[in-house]
C-alpha cells in the first residue's frame, strides 16, 4: 500500500508540474508584454533583458494615444466589432432557428449546400469582394468591413445545432393560441436561445476584433483602421521601439482577453458545440 | 402556407448576405482567375482579356510560387503535428484525475487562443530578438550560442512554427478534452482490473476512442495552417530570403500590392485545391487505418 501511495504522489507531482510548466509557457509572453509596456523608452533594449521596469511609467501609452492615434484605432475596433456582433446575431439567429424548427421546401438541401461551402477558404472571395466594394464605393468605409460579416455560415450552423432542442409542442401551442411566427420567434424562441446568444456574441466579437487580412485590404486609410491593422503598420515604423510596441500589443489584446475571462464559460461551450458535435 | 412564408422571411436576410458577399465572390473569383485582370483593367474594364488557364500555368512556372508552397508545406507539416501533440498532451494532463486547479489551468492554457495574432506576433518578434530577446538570454544562460531566430533563413520558419503552436494549441486542447471526458470511466476501471498500465490504457482505450475527434481536429487544423499569413506579415515580412513567404502571402502581394487580381485569384484556387487534397488524403489515410 505504501509504495502505491508514494507512486501516486510522484505521478501527481509529475502531472501538476507539467501543467504548471505549460501554464508558465502560455502566460509568460503575455506577462512580459505587460511588464515591458511600462518601461522607459530604450530600457528593454539591454542584455540581460530586464524582467520588470525600473520605474513603471505610462509614457508609452501616453505616446500611443497622444501621437499615434491609438484612441482612434481603439474606437474603430470597438465600433466595428460591436456593430458586426449585434447585426450578425439577428441574421444568424433568425436563419439558424428557421433551419432547425421551421419546415420549408428545399430546407435540407439548402443547409447541406451551406455546410459544403464551409470548406472554401474565405480568402478565395477576397479579390472579387474588393472589386465589389470598390464599385459600391465602400472601400475605406466601416460598411466595407461590416457588410460581409453580417451573416456567417458558422453562426447559422451553431444556432441551428442549439435550436433543435426546442420542443415542437411549445411552438405548436403558441400557434394554436394564435401567435404569429415573428411573435413566436421574439417572445418564445429568443429567450430559450439565450445561452447560444451569449456564446455566438462573444465568438463573433472576438473573431471580428482579431480579424486581420480583410480589414488590411479594405481599410488602407489610417482613419478607418482597426487595432490589428494599425499595430502591424506601427510595428514596421517603430521596429526599434520595443516598449512602445508592447504597449500597443497590450491595448490590442487586453480588451479581448478581459472579455474572454469574464465570459469564458459561454466561449468554451461554443467551441464544444461547434467543434465536437459538428 | 404561413409557416413556409415565415421561414423564408427568417432565412432570406442571412442567405442574401452570404450569397452576395461570399458565394457570388467565390464564383466570380473562379471567372477572374481565367482573366488577366490587372491595374489596367482596374482603371478600365475594356483592358480585360480572357486567358483561359494562362494564370495557372504562369503561376506554376514561377519559382516564387514553389518557394511559397514549400514554405507553407513546411509550416503545415511540422506545425500541425507539433500543435496537435501539445494539444493532446495538455488535454490528457487536464483530464487526469491527479490534476488540480483544473479550471485555472484550462483558462491559462487557453488564453493565447483569444489574443490577437498581430499583437502577440509583435511580442514574439521581441521575445526572439537576437540581441535583447528573452529566449536567447535563456539559451546563453544554459551555455548555448545565441540564435539569430528571425534573421537566419534556417531558423525563421521554426520560430514562426513555435509561435503558431503557442498561439493555437489551446483551441484543440479544449475540443480534445471534451472528447476525453466523453469516454466512459468504467472502461478504464475494467482495464485497470485487468492489469493494464497507464500506457496500455492510453494506447488501447483512450486513443482509439478519441480517434474520430482527432481526425476532425486535424483536418480543421491543417486547413487553418495552410492559410498562413499574418504571422510572417508581422514577424518577418516573408523573409529573410523569402524563407517565410507563404502561398497566401503570395496571393496578397499579387492581388493587393501589384493589383494582378486575376493571377491572385488563380493562386487562391490553387490553395483551395491544396487544402481539399490534403483533407481527402487524411480521410483516406484514416479509413485505411481503421480497416487495418
Amino acid at each position: 500500500m505504501k509504495s502505491i501511495g508514494m507512486k501516486s504522489i510522484g505521478a501527481s507531482i509529475a502531472v501538476n508540474g507539467a501543467l504548471v510548466l505549460l501554464a508558465l509557457l502560455a502566460l509568460a509572453p503575455l506577462a512580459w508584454m505587460l511588464s515591458v509596456s511600462f518601461m522607459a523608452p530604450g530600457e528593454a533594449a539591454a542584455f540581460p533583458p530586464p524582467l520588470l521596469p525600473r520605474q513603471p511609467s505610462l509614457a508609452n501609452y501616453v505616446q500611443l494615444f497622444a501621437r499615434d492615434q491609438m484612441g482612434r484605432y481603439l474606437l474603430n475596433s470597438l465600433m466595428l466589432a460591436t456593430a458586426v456582433t449585434l447585426a450578425s446575431l439577428l441574421f444568424n439567429l433568425a436563419a439558424g432557428y428557421a433551419f432547425a424548427k421551421l419546415r420549408f421546401r428545399g430546407r435540407d438541401a439548402l443547409f447541406q449546400a451551406l455546410l459544403g461551402a464551409l470548406v472554401i477558404p474565405g480568402q478565395v472571395a477576397m479579390m472579387p469582394l474588393f472589386l465589389l466594394m470598390k464599385s459600391l464605393g465602400l472601400v475605406n468605409t466601416y460598411a466595407g468591413v461590416v457588410l460581409p460579416a453580417l451573416a456567417s455560415i458558422f453562426g447559422v450552423f451553431l444556432v441551428r445545432q442549439y435550436a433543435r432542442s426546442i420542443p415542437d409542442e411549445l411552438l405548436e401551442a403558441a400557434r394554436i393560441d394564435g401567435a404569429g411566427e415573428a411573435r413566436i420567434f421574439f417572445v418564445i424562441v429568443l429567450p430559450l436561445l439565450r445561452p447560444i446568444i451569449a456564446t455566438l456574441a462573444i465568438l463573433t466579437f472576438l473573431a471580428s476584433w482579431n480579424d486581420f487580412m480583410w480589414p488590411l485590404i479594405v481599410l488602407s486609410d489610417q482613419d478607418y483602421q482597426t487595432l490589428p491593422v494599425a499595430l502591424a503598420s506601427l510595428s514596421r515604423e517603430h521596429v526599434m521601439d520595443n516598449e512602445l510596441m508592447m504597449a500597443g500589443a497590450v491595448v490590442t489584446v487586453l480588451p479581448v482577453l478581459a472579455l474572454f475571462l469574464a465570459l469564458q464559460r459561454h466561449y468554451l461551450q461554443g467551441l464544444m458545440l461547434g467543434g465536437v458535435k459538428g | 402556407m404561413k409557416i413556409e412564408r415565415a421561414a423564408w422571411g427568417f432565412v432570406t436576410p442571412a442567405l442574401v448576405v452570404i450569397g452576395l458577399f461570399f458565394v457570388l465572390p467565390v464564383v466570380s473569383a473562379l471567372l477572374l482567375s481565367f482573366t488577366d485582370f490587372d491595374l489596367y483593367a482596374l482603371a478600365d474594364r475594356k483592358n480585360l482579356r480572357f486567358v483561359g488557364f494562362g494564370n495557372y500555368v504562369e503561376v506554376l512556372q514561377t519559382t516564387l510560387f514553389w518557394k511559397a508552397l514549400g514554405n507553407t508545406l513546411y509550416f503545415v507539416g511540422v506545425g500541425v503535428p507539433l500543435s496537435m501533440l501539445l494539444s493532446l498532451g495538455a488535454a490528457l494532463l487536464l483530464d487526469s484525475r491527479l490534476a488540480r486547479w483544473k479550471g485555472f489551468f484550462r483558462t491559462a492554457l487557453f488564453a493565447p487562443v483569444v489574443t490577437t495574432v498581430v499583437a502577440v506576433a509583435v511580442v514574439f518578434r521581441y521575445l526572439f530578438h537576437t540581441r535583447y530577446g528573452l529566449v536567447n538570454y535563456g539559451l546563453v544562460w544554459l551555455g548555448f550560442d545565441p540564435i539569430d531566430w528571425l534573421g537566419d533563413a534556417h531558423w525563421s520558419m521554426p520560430t514562426i512554427i513555435l509561435f503558431a503552436a503557442w498561439k493555437n494549441f489551446g483551441y484543440n486542447m479544449i475540443i480534445l478534452l471534451a472528447g476525453l471526458q466523453a469516454i466512459p470511466a468504467d472502461l478504464y476501471e475494467a482495464a485497470r482490473i485487468d492489469g493494464a498500465n497507464t500506457w496500455q490504457r492510453l494506447r488501447h482505450i483512450t486513443l482509439p476512442l478519441l480517434a474520430p475527434t482527432l481526425l476532425v481536429v486535424s483536418i480543421i487544423t491543417v486547413a487553418g495552417y495552410f492559410q498562413l499569413f499574418a504571422e510572417p506579415y508581422v514577424m518577418t515580412r516573408g523573409g529573410p530570403l523569402q524563407s517565410t513567404f507563404s502561398v497566401l502571402f503570395y496571393m496578397y502581394e499579387e492581388g493587393f500590392k501589384w493589383w494582378n487580381l486575376g493571377r491572385a485569384s488563380a493562386i487562391a484556387f490553387l490553395l483551395f485545391a491544396l487544402i481539399l487534397v490534403a483533407t481527402l488524403l487524411m480521410l483516406r489515410l484514416s479509413r485505411r487505418w481503421n480497416a487495418a
